[in-house]
């Protein structure tokens, strides 16, 4: 009876895993596809020199960071993943979401520093979990630039008071980016 | 303060180079955010108190950072690096390093 009972529990575990987590997860991308249009005049890049046609006024830290675990469903799979070795499918999903989530957190906070370009963006990704399933810390930093007003001028004389279309000639006179 | 993690900062030349400054804590997560947690690991999802967690912890990291930085007289802090490692179950130590320099207008 108490064999049965402990089986019943991980089979209504492992179906609310998978049910929940499913709709979780696809609401994530939902919001993650939305907020990515939305912070699209904000670019980010990896390279670690800024670009010679802006002269920064300012330049500051700015950080996105998200904590996410797994679902029961996905560490039960991973688990048996285990045994054959290839593919984890079930985590690369929720790698992809925790650093497509970092990103935008990092833009979010670039753009209400007032800044449109982030350079130098670097990735950290830290195990910090606690007991038998896994949380993953990402955490994306880089250094915003604000550039000069008259820098926004001399790229774009008619775009001038337009943030996006800055953004837009800014990116068309950055090589490899267009 | 300018706090950066690239090397050059165009428009600014460096006046002095005052060695590497760093700031670090180690944090421990809260008993009801670790229940809650585990809860949520049967979901799977975002965990928002552990991100808030580490999110404070960092902040402060970079203000010990800072701090060092200003007893070295320096006005910014170049080529900043973050490292996380956990170090036993439930607690974290979040580091933040990066070179101290006086900056001045080129």
């Amino acid at each position: 009876m108490g064999q049965f009972l402990d089986l019943a529990l991980f089979l209504l575990l492992l179906a609310t895993g998978y049910v929940v987590g499913r709709v979780i997860e696809q609401r994530h991308y939902a919001s993650i596809r939305l907020r990515e249009r939305r912070y699209r005049d904000v670019l980010a890049f990896p390279m670690r020199f800024t670009p010679d046609s802006v002269t920064p006024q300012q330049a500051f830290l700015v950080y996105g960071t998200v904590v996410v675990s797994a679902d029961y469903f996905k560490t039960f799979v991973a688990g048996l993943r285990n045994l054959i070795g290839g593919r984890f499918r079930a985590y690369e999903t929720l790698l992809e979401r925790a650093r497509r989530e970092a990103v935008l957190r990092l833009k979010e906070n670039a753009r209400a520093k007032g800044a449109r370009l982030v350079v130098c963006v670097r990735f950290e990704t830290t195990s910090i979990s606690s007991g038998w399933a896994p949380a993953i810390e990402v955490l994306a930093y880089g250094t915003a630039l604000v550039p000069l007003s008259a820098d926004v001028r001399s790229m774009a004389p008619a775009a001038a008071a337009s943030t996006r279309n800055h953004a837009f000639e800014l990116s068309r006179s950055l090589p490899g980016t267009a | 303060m300018i706090v950066s993690n690239l090397e050059i900062i165009p428009g600014r030349r460096v006046a002095a180079h005052l060695g590497m400054v760093q700031g670090s804590t180690v944090r421990a997560k809260h008993v009801g955010k670790d229940i809650f947690a585990s809860l949520k690991n049967i979901v799977g999802g975002e965990l928002k108190g552990y991100t808030e967690l580490m999110q404070e912890a960092r902040q402060e990291a970079i203000e010990r950072m800072t701090r060092e930085a200003e007893s070295v007289g320096a006005n910014a802090i170049l080529n900043v690096r973050f490292a996380t490692t956990s170090i036993t179950m439930g607690a974290a130590e979040i580091l933040a390093y990066g070179s101290a320099v006086r900056l001045e207008q080129a």
